[in-house]
């Protein structure tokens, strides 16, 4: 073997060290932080944060949302906790939101991880009040409806609804919680008189499922298909390479029935 | 002249006075943050004073800042950032290029506080060590920070930085942050000098890089240099103190120098002072044409 040669050789094994080293430790490195990102799913980010992901990526863990959130509610996650390291939460049980209408965290975010297209605290959806209805009181029989009171989008987010109970016992009063204007800003889980509460927030994703797209619901007034013989809506295009069948209408609009 | 060596060193509260300099720097900045997060500090109503951490911050309610790295990092990771935190990111970056990246290391971050105690012990205790590592490995893990930023999706560095834990629960609420502390503490004391700071920290190689164009920086008068060698003993990152690139430049050149300044009192001909890069040149032409003078004469 040449002097060449082995040198050559001395290098082509330096590299393949080198890249090994830095191969192994970066996937190491690449592991801890995705462990770390997706550490609690049950995060609850102040208003107007982008999806978890996104807010993961966008957070610089300044701390700045919480010095400038006035009842003082949001914490940076500590090292060894199992939240996302450095990133804001807050626990409605303990504090909730108090939806500020100037949404002072979000215009304190430097990065935009509290996003600023956020315009009106209504707007915000920081996880969705779920109710364990075999712990509610009000599921029980008594006029509780301290979560309905104390909301502040009550008669729109928390509704009360009349649930019949067997004759000779009076019907129950009981919460209705409706997505589409619960914000998620706690005050209902910090109200509830119950042990543990009986209503709490958890983020969208862990409790609210989809019908999905292909779903005709004729009986509401929208979609009714028979309403003044109007066309059915549109069924959404099938996905491109997945149209070897006609859709639902069609199907049935075609000859060879 | 005499013969190197049997100097009196300068000794009391003089001697230290960079030191103390950087640890009033070090703590005072701490001490501004954790007030505006704990005692409500503010200039006016409204208006807190420093509130933030160093991954980004509000001074006096007006002018952002933001730590560059931190802001790169997020941005390879594939988040357009808002404005606020690129004008705060080019503010601190500007001030770094001006008086040298590093100072942020010695003048700046707590973890420093942390690795100077590692390293003055390790002296005390002449603890010797047990391997190698080569001092550019930090570029590496500056490169990995950004491959790896990129490939996650998240801030690498960010997400692991013993600085940020350390400075983050100091102010925002204790967690485990301290066990990193004590890891980079126990590291640097019994398994490398200068373990940290001088070979691993990506924060610090990214500010070595800044540092290039530094206008503050450690002048050499090579007139006056008896080669004694003190500085180099003090100095966490000797390799800046080449003495063949001192003489060739006239003054501490690489952006690895953090500006600490142990070395100015510790030289026994104060042949190393800090000056303004613009003032080095004439001062030192000044001194080469003194010294021929005397020669001459």
């Amino acid at each position: 073997m040449t002097e060449a040669n082995v040198s050559r050789r001395d290098f082509l094994v330096k590299m393949a060290q080198g890249a090994a080293l830095a191969g192994t430790g970066g996937l190491l490195w690449d592991h801890l932080l995705r462990q770390e990102a997706r550490a609690h799913p049950y995060a609850l980010r102040p208003p107007g944060a982008l999806a978890e992901k996104d807010f993961n990526t966008a957070c610089i863990k300044c701390g700045q949302c919480v010095i400038d959130c006035p009842p003082l509610i949001l914490k940076l996650a500590p090292a060894g906790a199992d939240l996302p390291i450095g990133t804001p939460y807050f626990v409605p049980r303990t504090g909730a939101c108090i939806m500020c209408p100037d949404i002072p965290c979000m215009k304190a975010c430097p990065t935009g991880a509290l996003s600023p297209e956020l315009q009106r605290i209504e707007d915000a959806r920081m996880g969705l009040a779920v109710i364990d209805i075999e712990n509610c009181l009000s599921w029980k029989g008594l006029r509780c409806e301290i979560c309905h009171r104390e909301c502040p989008l009550k008669g729109k987010a928390i509704t009360l609804e009349t649930h019949p109970r067997q004759i000779s016992k009076h019907a129950m009063f009981v919460p209705l919680v409706h997505s589409d204007a619960c914000t998620g800003c706690g005050i209902c889980e910090k109200a509830c008189p119950t042990t543990e509460a009986a209503i709490r927030i958890l983020p969208h994703k862990l409790v609210q499922g989809k019908i999905g797209d292909h779903y005709r619901l004729g009986w509401t007034f929208e979609t009714e298909i028979t309403q003044d013989f109007k066309p059915a809506p549109e069924a959404p295009a099938p996905a491109p390479g997945k149209q070897d069948k006609p859709g639902g209408l069609d199907y049935l609009n075609m000859g060879d029935l | 002249m005499s013969t190197p060596g049997t100097h009196p060193v300068p000794t009391g509260l003089w001697a230290w006075r960079y030191i103390l300099l950087r640890r009033v720097s070090q703590f005072g900045i701490l001490l501004l943050f954790f007030g505006t997060a704990h005692w409500g500090w503010q200039v006016a109503k409204d208006t807190p004073l420093l509130a933030g951490n160093l991954s980004a911050s509000k001074f006096i309610g007006l002018i952002p800042l933001a730590d560059p790295f931190a802001v790169l990092q997020i941005f390879v990771a594939g988040h357009v950032l808002s404005r606020e935190a690129v004008i705060g990111a080019a503010i601190v970056l500007g001030i770094y290029l001006l008086i040298g990246g590093r100072m942020f290391c010695a003048w700046v971050c707590p973890v420093n506080v942390v690795t100077d105690a590692a390293g003055w012990l390790r002296n005390k205790l002449d603890i010797k060590p047990i391997f190698h590592l080569s001092r550019s490995l930090r570029y590496f893990v500056l490169a990995a920070t950004l491959v790896i930023s990129l490939i996650s999706g998240l801030a690498a560095f960010e997400w692991v930085s013993p600085i940020g834990m350390a400075h983050r629960e100091i102010i925002f609420g204790l967690g485990m942050g301290f066990t990193a502390l004590l890891a980079i503490f126990l590291f640097d004391l019994l398994i490398l000098k200068h373990g940290w700071c001088g070979h691993l920290c990506p924060l610090g190689a990214f500010y070595g890089l800044v540092g290039k164009t530094a206008q503050l920086r450690v002048r050499f008068d090579k007139n006056t240099c008896t080669h004694c060698g003190e500085c180099a003993k003090v100095c966490p990152e000797p390799q800046v103190l080449n003495l063949k690139k001192l003489e060739e430049r006239g003054y501490v050149f690489s952006g690895e120098c953090s500006n600490c300044g142990r070395c100015t009192p510790i030289c026994p001909e104060g042949s190393l002072m800090f000056d303004l890069k613009p003032l080095i040149r004439s001062h030192n032409a000044q001194a080469d044409a003194l010294a021929v003078q005397r020669r001459t004469k």
